[in-house]
């Protein structure tokens, strides 16, 4: 072996060793903060982990853009859903008035909420981009209780982690880490531009996550639990859409 | 780095005298160790890339300019094949099956893998003085006679000069500057644009472009250009000599009949 290649060899050693230990340290501080993703396994792991610690850190403080007014979109579009349930019908056929968003789990005083209660709360507005994954979007007014409001008003735990939220309709459930919770702009929406929320468009009461693309954006909630562990739902990866081969962390 | 320098002297052992009379061609170092790897992770990257944007395009093959757009808006131009959506008016009478999922989470991941690896060629690029000495033309290249003489040279279909053996001549040497600093940095900013986190914090990405469809349509026009500009690659690499071009940047090495000066 000659000089030089046996340099190079410690050198590689020493920058193979260098790389693991970073490696490690970068993963432990990455759990510290809150920094990994619930759907972090699997041969598309890396990057999952990467695109949630590099935009979770960067939208720290970020808002999704606003428009004015004169930019809502005058076609907006519904996206298609499931035939409606027997038990969705029956609560449209009422005109919504016995429909209950539920939070419970990791607070103080678990509740349900009427929409009329909703909308008895410091009402707030957004003018934002309804993002599909498949490339296609539009812009609307979201009228709507922020969601930090509602955890306040029901004693969430300091130690949360995550917000799970459901649809009355089956196999329809997501949830958020606590940063976009507490989010400004995370609304639990009734309205759209300026009437009640279209059955469409995920009325009478669609959650709203305008930093993140559409599907994260369930329609027709009726059930939020707040909670410290990913493991109790599902199959553990945070919501059923990795189930099906996408993403928890829809930022992007 | 070591090897980046060494890129641009002969990498052979002192040749023992009993070979040294056999006339055979004269082997040169012709790319680096760090161009070579490089140039294979990007190669990789970009089939799945492609493959992947491909599928995501089929869920919504038309295409918008300025902020919003969808299917009950105009759009700038459709793709004529069938969707993985039934929303999308397509024409035909099927649907494909939805492949989104897994192609999302490759493109993602592979578009670190390929920003990571291009950063590292484009640092080391600039330090190792590569872009300067291998890819900016000389002044006297860069004039109506050079390219002119290039272009003729291309349009007789004559067999490449020993000189591009070894080194770029004036029209590759721009059309790689323009792949590296022109288009790879464009599909990235206006694939960044699409995120509507990365917008959320730096806004400014998806307003220069005029709006996020605006955005979505430039990256699908930049990545055709580089589909385009693959093809063109690999047609010339064969038009040079399939096997001596990709050994060179397999093993570095190339054979020629004149030695590098």
């Amino acid at each position: 072996m000659t000089d030089l290649s046996r340099r190079k060899l410690i050198a590689g050693g020493l920058a193979a060793t260098a790389g693991a230990t970073a490696l490690g340290v970068a993963a432990h501080l990455a759990h510290k903060y809150g920094l990994v993703a619930p759907d972090h396994g699997g041969i598309y792991g890396p990057g999952e982990a990467l695109t949630y610690a590099s935009l979770r850190l960067l939208t720290r403080h970020s808002l999704a853009r606003e428009f004015s007014r004169s930019q809502i979109s005058e076609r907006p579009l519904a996206n298609e859903v499931a035939p409606f349930s027997e038990e969705f019908k029956r609560h449209q056929a009422g005109k919504f008035v016995d429909w209950r968003l539920t939070v419970d789990g990791m607070v103080d005083h678990p509740a349900s909420f009427s929409v009329d209660q909703l909308k008895s709360y410091p009402s707030r507005s957004q003018i934002t981009e309804t993002v599909c994954e498949e490339g296609w979007s539009y812009i609307a007014e979201w009228n709507g209780v922020p969601l930090s409001h509602i955890l306040n008003l029901v004693g969430a735990h300091p130690q949360a982690k995550y917000v799970f939220y459901f649809s009355i309709e089956p196999d329809w459930w997501e949830s958020m880490d606590m940063a976009d919770a507490v989010h400004p702009q995370t609304f639990i929406t009734y309205g759209m531009n300026g009437d009640d929320l279209p059955v469409g468009y995920g009325g009478p009461l669609r959650l709203k996550l305008p930093r993140q693309l559409g599907y994260k954006s369930v329609k027709f909630i009726n059930r939020m639990i707040v909670t410290d562990d990913v493991k109790k739902f599902g199959k553990g990866l945070g919501s059923v859409s990795p189930e099906t081969g996408y993403a928890w962390y829809a930022g992007i | 780095m070591s090897t980046m320098e060494s890129a641009h002297v002969p990498l052979e052992p002192p040749v023992p005298s009993s070979i040294t009379k056999t006339p055979a061609a004269t082997v040169t170092s012709r790319h680096s160790v760090l161009v070579r790897i490089t140039h294979w992770i990007i190669t990789l990257s970009f089939f799945a890339l492609v493959v992947s944007g491909a599928e995501i395009v089929i869920s919504h093959p038309r295409f918008y300019w300025g902020e919003t757009g969808n299917v009950l808006t105009t759009p700038l131009f459709k793709i004529p094949i069938p969707s993985s959506r039934n929303l999308v008016p397509t024409g035909y009478g099927y649907v494909l099956p939805d492949q989104n999922g897994w192609s999302r989470a490759l493109h993602f991941q592979t578009a670190w893998v390929a920003v990571l690896t291009g950063l590292l060629y484009v640092v080391a690029g600039f330090v190792s003085g590569h872009f300067r000495k291998d890819l900016l033309p000389g002044k006297s290249d860069v004039s109506w006679r050079g390219f002119a003489s290039v272009i003729a040279h291309h349009l007789r279909l004559e067999k490449p000069s020993d000189g591009d053996t070894w080194s770029y001549n004036v029209l590759q040497r721009i059309a790689y500057l323009f792949v590296i600093f022109i288009l790879f940095p464009l599909v990235i900013w206006t694939g960044l644009a699409m995120s509507p986190a990365f917008d959320s914090a730096v806004p400014a990405t998806v307003t220069l472009l005029g709006g996020r469809q605006s955005a979505r349509t430039i990256h699908f026009l930049v990545s055709v250009a580089l589909l385009l500009f693959l093809i063109v690659h690999v047609i010339m690499v064969w038009r040079e000599g399939f096997r001596s071009r990709m050994l060179a940047m397999i093993t570095g090495r190339t054979t020629s009949t004149k030695e590098r000066t």
